[in-house]
């Protein structure tokens, strides 16, 4: 599913080399729910954005669902996010001025799904995250909770390959942390692949496998 | 993806409806001047030509500066009639008369001319006849009056068969002419005017007798030229080869000139015009580059979720065009509005919009919200996901 191989991204500040990640290896297959932690300044947030296909690696080849990626151009990095992969970020990233059900609609618009499919693509979805009788709320409208619901309505509503969540809970409280993590876990159940990144141990532990990043280098989590 | 995009962009602008409102407002203003202007340019060009015209496209005036001790007389004047260039010719000559009738006494003023005058000017008649050839060559005491000269004198038009007397001398009214609508100025509607035989007019006026004024009648308005040629050859013939003898003033050459000003005007008034619709334009660029950094992580989240490019690129561009297409259309309105206002003012002028003008006014608007549309969509397009979803 996911392949790094030597993967590194090299970012120069003020006239020396700083290897965000350097030689990263790892595997991630179908179906897996994967922990990646590590503390800050560790190269998180880089590995995310690749892994995301926001960002592409300076060396090495990252091969997501058997495709190299390094070779696309940026409209077709952007076709492969829209469809493959369903992000889920700290501060929910959504669109303030637009209500929940057009957040959630919104990455159909790009993939140019009929109305009437996004009408019930969009329905279905909210239901799952239990937010079908607030869909015409605006973001600013609903609690943290709700907010990150809406976010992962959005991001299982294209049915991509991999659902990629970055400190998911970090801006909630522990017991609506606790329900975003339990919806994680419902979407692992029904066999998708989830990667999320935390600063966290203890979200970290409810992953079926760990990956720890320190200083760019990547390595495995014995249990 | 383009009703998507447009729906965005329609909820962008609705939602800073004042802001866009002010941004529209330099269009507005652009589009309102451009028609108005141009408008107001093309009813005065269109009065003009009117009023020329209605004294016929074809026609050729002749005056006579010097007679060379030999002057020309009513009965040479039909050796300038042929039958390929000039179809008609008709002598003007006019004095000051005093009309009376009863006891009203007015100043007038008596044209002497012949029977084809009438269509080489195009006059109507609104009751009786015009001059004909036998009142010419018999001198015949008859009078043909315009509408202000019947109903000053005689108190109404449909005075056919009454009398009344120039200088003294007793006239039969034949014809009473229609009041004239397109006109230069409104002054020969105002102005007692008298037309009699030719012949008549020499026995009244002491200073004239020879033909020192003639109109000619080209057969049609595109044998104009080879009709002046033609006179002018005869003429050179008849005056001993002086140029300076006489003038010929082509009527057709008067209107092109006329249009040619008046076009250069609209020309002008549409070029001014259009600076504000392009300062419009800078307000509108200014605005969305305003947008495009406020919408930064807009920006970054659509990009994360798979917005290309292009649909990024298409959804500001798109915003741009409507704030401009919009501004003109209410610009559209407003001129409407300004048009009717004006036309209520200014009476003897038609105020009508042509849909060239809407089709530029829309066209140039459309131009203008792409092209200072364009800078600020493609910096939206290229923002780079990361750095704006970081952006806050």
């Amino acid at each position: 599913m996911i392949t790094f191989r030597d993967v590194s991204k090299i970012y120069h500040v003020g006239g020396e080399e700083v290897r965000a990640l350097d030689h990263a290896c790892m595997q991630i297959e179908q179906g897996e729910f994967v922990g990646i932690v590590g503390p800050s300044g560790s190269g998180k947030s880089t590995l995310m954005n690749i892994i995301g296909c926001l960002d592409v690696a300076d060396e090495g080849e990252y091969i997501l669902d058997g495709q190299s990626i390094e070779q696309y151009s940026e409209r077709e990095l952007a076709r492969i996010r829209n469809h493959k992969i369903g992000f889920i970020f700290q501060n929910f990233n959504l669109i303030q001025k637009m209500s929940a059900e057009e957040n959630v609609e919104l990455p159909l618009i790009y993939q140019g799904v009929s109305s009437a499919e996004r009408k019930r693509r969009v329905k279905e979805a909210l239901e799952r995250v239990e937010l079908g009788k607030r869909s015409r709320h605006k973001p600013s409208e609903l609690s943290g909770g709700q907010q990150q619901r809406v976010a992962i309505a959005r991001a299982l509503v294209t049915e991509p390959s991999l659902f990629l969540a970055d400190e998911p809970t970090g801006n909630l409280d522990s017991r609506t942390g606790e329900e975003i993590m339990r919806l994680f876990h419902e979407l692992h159940d029904q066999g998708n692949t989830i990667v999320l990144i935390t600063h966290d141990e203890k979200i970290a532990q409810q992953a079926e496998r760990r990956i720890a990043i320190f200083d760019g280098h990547v390595r495995e989590v014995a249990e | 993806m383009i009703v998507q995009s447009i729906k965005m962009a329609w909820s962008s602008i609705a939602s800073n409806k004042m802001r866009s409102f002010l941004t529209m407002l330099g269009i507005i203003i652009g589009v309102a001047s451009l028609i108005v202007l141009v408008s107001i340019a093309n009813g005065a060009t269109g009065s003009v030509t009117d009023a020329i015209s209605s004294m016929g496209n074809n026609l050729l005036t002749v005056t006579i500066q010097d007679d060379k001790e030999n002057p020309l007389r009513l009965s040479e004047l039909s050796d300038f009639v042929d039958e390929t260039n000039i179809s008609m010719a008709a002598p003007i000559a006019q004095a000051s008369v005093t009309a009376k009738s009863g006891y009203t006494s007015e100043d007038a003023t008596a044209y002497g001319t012949t029977g084809p005058y009438y269509d080489i000017q195009g006059l109507e008649l609104a009751f009786g006849r015009w001059l004909k050839k036998s009142d010419v060559d018999n001198n015949t005491y008859v009078v043909v009056l315009n509408a202000y000269a019947a109903t000053q004198l005689i108190g109404r038009t449909s005075c056919v068969g009454e009398s009344i007397a120039l200088n003294g001398k007793k006239y039969e009214i034949v014809g009473v002419l229609k009041e004239e609508e397109n006109s230069l100025s409104s002054e020969s509607n105002e102005r007692l005017e008298a037309y009699i035989p030719y012949t008549s007019l020499t026995r009244l006026a002491d200073n004239v007798l020879y033909v020192t004024s003639f109109y000619a009648a080209s057969a049609d308005e595109k044998s104009m030229d080879a009709a002046e040629n033609t006179l002018t050859q005869k003429m050179l013939e008849r005056f001993g080869n002086d140029e300076e003898a006489f003038t010929i003033v082509n009527q057709s050459a008067v209107m092109e000139t006329m249009q040619s000003v008046t076009n250069t005007l609209a020309w002008m008034l549409g070029g001014i015009a259009a600076i504000s619709l392009v300062v419009g334009g800078i307000g509108i660029m200014n605005i969305m580059l305003v947008s495009v950094t406020e919408r930064t992580k807009e920006i970054g989240i659509r990009k994360a979720i798979g917005a290309g490019r292009g649909s990024i690129m298409a959804q500001f561009l798109i915003e741009a065009l409507m704030i401009s297409l919009m501004g003109c259309l209410i610009g559209l309105g407003l001129s409407a509005v300004i048009l009717k206002i004006v036309s209520f003012f200014v009476t003897d002028m038609s105020f009508s919009i042509s849909p060239q003008v809407v089709a530029v006014a829309v066209g140039f608007s459309a131009f203008i919200g792409v092209a200072f549309g364009i800078y600020p969509a493609n910096k939206a397009a290229r923002k780079h996901p990361i750095d704006a979803l970081r952006f806050s």
